[in-house]
């Protein structure tokens, strides 16, 4: 049974991204008792999924490594991997949370050697890599995952790889007889990190991205991009030919009544870098063209805006592209629109394209465990009603990681107030 | 110029824009408009037409008054919706392209040859006559709009089509003489002489 200490004085920090991990520190380095929930086998989020950061261009790694240097020294954090809140109750200063705790198979002896790994056979999509490539059954997420511990699908239990894996550990670190638990334990506030998603680029019909192998989503091109990732960092169409000629669409999914309607704020950014990647990759060969209504690259951003607009193969079409269709001799997607400046009417072929779509925030109104205000774009408002509950990063809107990092310290402090209010009345 | 043209003209001076948002069905929608080129490229008409939805807005905006309003484009609206359903700002562009078009008739500005608005009025006066539309007679008034020698031709053209359409009893050679109508004519007549009156109330009170 796993137990979890808490009072009404410590903080719960529900979703461990670059968000809730920030906000979970900070908690933590002042003295308060904080419990980290996580979805994930692994803390760090979406971020770990990017192969660099805008705007300096460096590892999302770096930045992980620290937090996790700082999780790992202070002795007020507790953080639980594969769970997930399943209810709230209470109010302010004195919630009771239930968390339900998916079995890992694997406990804490597990050194991350990898032995278990290379004895078992069944593939598996590989869900750190959106789908592209596959994973085995027994599994370290990724390279540089946090805690370094191996994961046993579940669907592999009662199969003879479980029974492979467990025969290869030598320190004992399989268990295949772990089961769900649920915990129980008190906090004084909560702070909610859940992030966000990709907007699902099948819903974007005239895009074909269901249709079309050669129209892939900005996320899955962080993977494509990252030399660790499935491609080994090669910029790949569909049928493994190199792409040179890419198109970047905007607001795929954003400030669009049909879909989003909020600008995600990140996704120009996102594709100004991404420039960068085809650059890295392909040097002059690699041609970008990005289809944008307005770039936004706000406030500091606007220096690395311009830097790429100088760039000779970067070219920029004022036009929100109306649709795409397939060539079907080559599989070379089609793009279909009217330029706004100019009202030239054009249908540019590319060798792939890239749907910078939005955030979708992952807050589920539906299934909320405590009443909580939403505004229409589904993020969660700084409302009073919300009691000592408190929304950080992306949870709370459309943030880069400089602004959810900022927002998350933020919420930290609140929850704080409220837990030394309960201290105050206590003692 | 039509009296009323003089006098709008008079009145929004400084802004087509207004003009525009005041006196056209739907057209205080046309500043929500932020020139993302989607209605433009979802058009079936495609390069048929001389502005898409997307030109007007921005003219209208850029006080293009004469090239708007004289311009067949929003009278070559198929009504297919599909610039409505894919407009991420929720415009009623297709609304907008017939109220412009409408307006632009008020005004005396439409382009007189344009088949289409040639077609909308035969249609309303044939429709004015009984209270239903004589299919035969709006067909006959459509085939020799351009004339005696051009609307034989026409007729021999579309033969097959009138006989279907007998066929499928959706129109009847009777309808020559006299046609169906409904009961109480002279009653359509002045409801509709009533909403006009109150129409160009408006529209006078705008100028
Ligand atoms: C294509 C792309 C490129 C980007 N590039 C950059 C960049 O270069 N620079 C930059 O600053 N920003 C970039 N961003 C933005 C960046 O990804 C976000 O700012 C960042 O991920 C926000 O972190 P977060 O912790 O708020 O959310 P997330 O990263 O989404 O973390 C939320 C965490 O909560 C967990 N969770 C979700 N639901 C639950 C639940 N019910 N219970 C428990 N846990 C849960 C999730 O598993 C996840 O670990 C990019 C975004 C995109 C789309
Ligand atoms: S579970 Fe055992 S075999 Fe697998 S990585 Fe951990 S220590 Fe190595
Ligand atoms: S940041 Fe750019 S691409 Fe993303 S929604 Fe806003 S305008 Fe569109
Ligand atoms: S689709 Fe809507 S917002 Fe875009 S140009 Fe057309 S009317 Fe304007
Ligand atoms: S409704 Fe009219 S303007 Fe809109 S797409 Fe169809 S034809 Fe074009």
């Amino acid at each position: 049974m796993t137990e979890v200490i808490a009072t009404n004085q410590t903080i719960l920090v529900v979703g461990g991204g670059i968000s809730g991990l920030t906000a979970a520190l900070e908690a933590a380095e002042t003295g308060k008792q904080v419990v980290l929930v996580e979805k994930r086998p692994y803390v760090g989020g979406r971020v770990t999924q990017l192969y660099k950061y805008f705007p300096k261009l460096c590892y999302p790694t770096c930045g992980l490594e620290i937090n996790q240097r700082r999780a790992k020294m202070n002795p007020n954090l507790t953080i639980l991997t594969m769970a997930e809140v399943t209810d709230i109750q209470g109010e302010a200063g004195n919630y009771t949370a239930s968390v339900k705790l998916s079995p890992r198979y694997v406990n804490d002896n597990c050194t991350g050697c990898g032995d278990c790994g290379k004895a078992v056979t069944a593939e598996f999509d590989d869900e750190y890599n959106y789908g592209m490539g596959k994973r085995k059954g027994a599994y370290l997420p990724h390279r540089m995952a946090h805690p370094q511990q191996y994961v046993i699908d579940p669907a592999i239990i009662g199969t003879d790889d479980a029974e492979k894996a467990k025969a290869a550990c030598k320190v004992n670190a399989v268990d295949l007889d772990m089961q769900e638990e649920t915990v129980s334990f008190k906090a004084g506030a909560v702070v909610w990190a859940t992030g966000w998603q990709p907007y699902d680029a099948n819903k974007i019909q005239p895009y074909g991205y269901d249709r079309f192998s050669n129209v892939i989503t900005n996320v899955e091109f962080e993977r494509m991009a990252d030399p660790n990732g499935p491609t080994g960092g090669k910029i790949l169409r569909a049928d493994g030919s190199p792409a040179k000629n890419i198109a970047f669409i905007q607001c795929a999914g954003s400030r669009d009544k049909n879909h989003l309607l909020h600008c995600s704020r990140i996704c120009c950014m996102a594709t100004l870098k991404q420039t960068h990647y085809v650059q890295e990759a392909l040097g002059d060969e690699g041609k970008s063209t990005i289809y944008y209504i307005d770039i936004r690259a706000i406030d500091r951003f606007e220096e690395f805006y311009q830097t790429v607009r100088e760039n000779p193969n970067v070219s920029f079409i004022k036009s929100k592209v109306a649709s795409i269709v397939e060539n079907r001799a080559n599989g070379n997607p089609v793009l279909k629109g009217v330029d706004t400046e100019g009202y030239h009417r054009y249908e540019n072929e590319h060798d792939l394209v890239v749907l910078a779509v939005g955030m979708q925030p992952s807050v589920d109104k539906a299934s909320f465990p405590v009443d909580i205000v939403i505004n229409e774009e589904g993020f969660i408002e700084p409302a009073s009603e919300n009691g000592g509950i408190f929304a950080a990063g992306c949870s709370s809107d459309a943030l880069d990681v400089n602004r959810a990092v900022q927002q998350a310290t933020g919420a930290a402090l609140r929850a704080i107030q409220v837990v030394n209010r309960v201290a105050g009345t206590e003692g | 110029m039509s009296d009323l043209n003089t006098a709008m003209t008079e009145r929004y001076r400084s802004s087509f824009l207004k003009e525009v948002e005041a006196n056209v069905e739907e057209g205080e929608w046309v500043k929500m408009c932020m020139q993302c080129g989607v209605c433009a490229g979802s058009c079936p008409l495609g390069n048929a037409w001389e502005h898409t939805p997307q030109k007007l807005f921005m003219m209208i905006r850029a006080g293009k008054r004469e090239a708007v309003l004289s311009s067949d484009a929003m009278w070559m609206c198929t009504s297919c919706y599909n610039c409505i359903a894919r407009c991420p700002r929720g415009l009623p562009i297709t609304h907008i392209m017939h109220g412009l078009a409408h307006y632009a008739k008020r005004l005396g500005l439409s382009p007189k040859n344009q088949p289409t608005q040639q077609f909308a009025q035969i249609f309303w006066d044939n429709l004015m006559k009984k209270g239903r539309v004589n299919e035969l007679k709006l067909g006959l008034s459509m085939y020799f709009k351009d004339g005696f020698g051009q609307g034989i031709k026409n007729a021999m053209a579309n033969q097959k089509l009138g006989q279907n359409m007998m066929k499928a009893k959706r129109m009847s050679a009777m309808e020559l003489f006299g046609g169906h109508s409904i009961k109480d004519t002279s009653g359509l007549q002045k409801m509709i002489k009533k909403a006009q009156e109150i129409e160009d109330a408006k529209i006078q009170g705008n100028s």
